[in-house]
């Protein structure tokens, strides 16, 4: 690996910087509408109407069993076709990733809720407050901090498995970095940025989750 | 919305044969993947428990590294880097003579993310295992390697089997990674289908019945075996 040009990395900083703002704009709105999904799914799995829990449940399970690439085609044929004309690769992309998230921020947000104990609801009833009240101020605040980190790492993996959109060549950072190695002969040299440059971001947001979860627990 | 529903076509020569190749190709590339996975996971993951720093460091090192770059990359890594920055013998080697080089690289990349993520439970299970057992071993007089093989890992494994499971499911979902190399698996060759006969519904909705029908069948294989190699005395929920 004598020859290995950081030249060419240097050179192609402007349109790797292109891509990491699709690959950054995919990860946002596949978080925050995976989010958003994730609550609506977990309020209809403990709803008390059973097609309605029935539904959540059997939409969280097919989609955690699928692999978010078969998903990806899925959307990029399906969305077009709904809405009769070409949309190109991004809108797709990010319909797919918010209904693959949301499965998984579904469970994130229900077990949060379920590791609340019993007693603790039981207590803010006998003390007056209604259902909600206590769904309130006794569950929501304590799910919230168990379920924090997981959320935060879920979201470092959204942010890792935006490159999938690769399979349809929307050009994200690693797209980006393909297509220019490939055109200058150089993939060795942006494959190793890449992984780099995706290393030193997740590691970190890693061990700074790390550290939450250890102020959380103490 | 205008679409002809054609499912026959499913049926058809050749594309019947191509989904079942691919299922096939899904099928070996998760299981060997599954196979390194298990073994180098159990030994990095057994690493970060043992007293020596270095042991536990180059562990740690290992997890880090795979866990926080996408398996896609480290897919492109050993498939178009390794062969450049390897030796020149070994790496004209791995181009020209390695057989199913594409299947090769898939299977090992993707063993070694697996692995990487077999460690974290695997550690897990043989923390939560606890330290008492491992002193009650070594003042029975058992070496350190047989604390672990013969009491700490058969406990780990038996607390962990859902999350065990879990991974399973994740590497045969992830096998669907190595059509970006070419490997001909189950959503490469639904893709085809798709292409060649314009009936994409058809083709991807077989191709998610087959990974949903695999992934339940699975799961509930393992609730089962969960059942059975269940700890005395632990809480139902096993590890916890």
């Amino acid at each position: 690996m004598g020859d290995f040009d950081v030249g060419v990395i240097v050179r192609a900083l402007p349109l790797l910087w292109e891509g990491m703002q699709i690959t950054l704009l995919l990860t946002a709105l596949g978080i925050v509408g995976g989010i958003v999904l994730g609550v609506l799914l977990a309020m209809m799995r403990r709803s008390s109407l059973l097609p309605v829990r029935w539904f959540a449940a059997f939409y969280v399970d097919l989609l955690r069993s699928l692999p978010l690439v078969l998903l990806i085609f899925w959307f990029y044929f399906l969305v077009p076709l709904a809405v009769g004309r070409p949309v190109g690769g991004l809108p797709s992309a990010v319909i797919g990733f918010i209904l693959f998230e949301g499965a998984y921020f579904c469970e994130i947000i229900r077990s949060g809720i379920e590791g609340v104990r019993r007693g603790q609801v039981m207590a803010g009833l006998a003390s007056g407050l209604t259902q909600a009240q206590c769904m309130r101020f006794i569950v929501l605040p304590q799910a919230f901090r168990a379920m924090l980190p997981v959320m935060l790492m879920q979201s470092i993996n959204v942010f890792k498995s935006t490159s999938l959109v690769y399979v349809i060549g929307l050009r994200d950072f690693l797209t980006a970095a393909d297509l220019i190695g490939g055109r200058d002969n150089r993939l060795t040299e942006m494959y190793v940025f890449v992984a780099i440059v995706f290393f030193v971001i997740c590691w970190t947001a890693s061990q700074a989750v790390g550290l939450l979860q250890r102020r959380i627990a103490s | 919305m205008r679409y002809n529903w054609n499912w026959s076509v499913l049926l058809a020569d050749p594309y019947l044969g191509w989904i079942l190749s691919g299922l096939g190709w899904t099928i070996l590339v998760s299981a060997a993947s599954w196979i390194i996975g298990l073994i180098l996971g159990s030994v990095i993951g057994t690493m970060r428990t043992l007293p020596s720093r270095t042991a536990r460091l180059v562990g740690a090192v290992y997890v880090e590294i795979f866990r926080n770059v996408p398996l896609l990359v480290q897919i492109f890594l050993f498939y178009f880097v390794l062969p450049e920055v390897l030796p020149r013998e070994i790496g004209r080697w791995l181009k020209r003579d390695l057989p199913h080089p594409e299947f090769t690289m898939a299977v090992i990349s993707l063993g070694l993310y697996t692995a990487c993520r077999v460690a974290e439970q695997v550690r897990a299970g043989i923390v939560t295992a606890g330290k008492g057992q491992a002193n009650a071993g070594l003042a029975t007089g058992l070496t350190t390697a047989q604390v672990y093989r013969l009491i700490l890992l058969p406990l780990a494994y038996r607390l962990t089997i859902p999350a065990l499971t879990n991974e399973f499911l994740n590497v045969f979902k992830n096998s669907a990674l190595a059509l970006t190399i070419g490997v001909l698996e189950l959503t490469a060759r639904t893709r085809a289908v798709a292409d060649y006969t314009s009936h994409a519904i058809e083709a991807f909705t077989a191709a998610s019945l087959i990974y949903a029908t695999i992934s339940f069948s699975i799961s509930g294989l393992m609730r089962i075996v969960e059942r059975r190699a269940r700890l005395p005395g632990t809480l139902a929920g096993g590890a916890r």
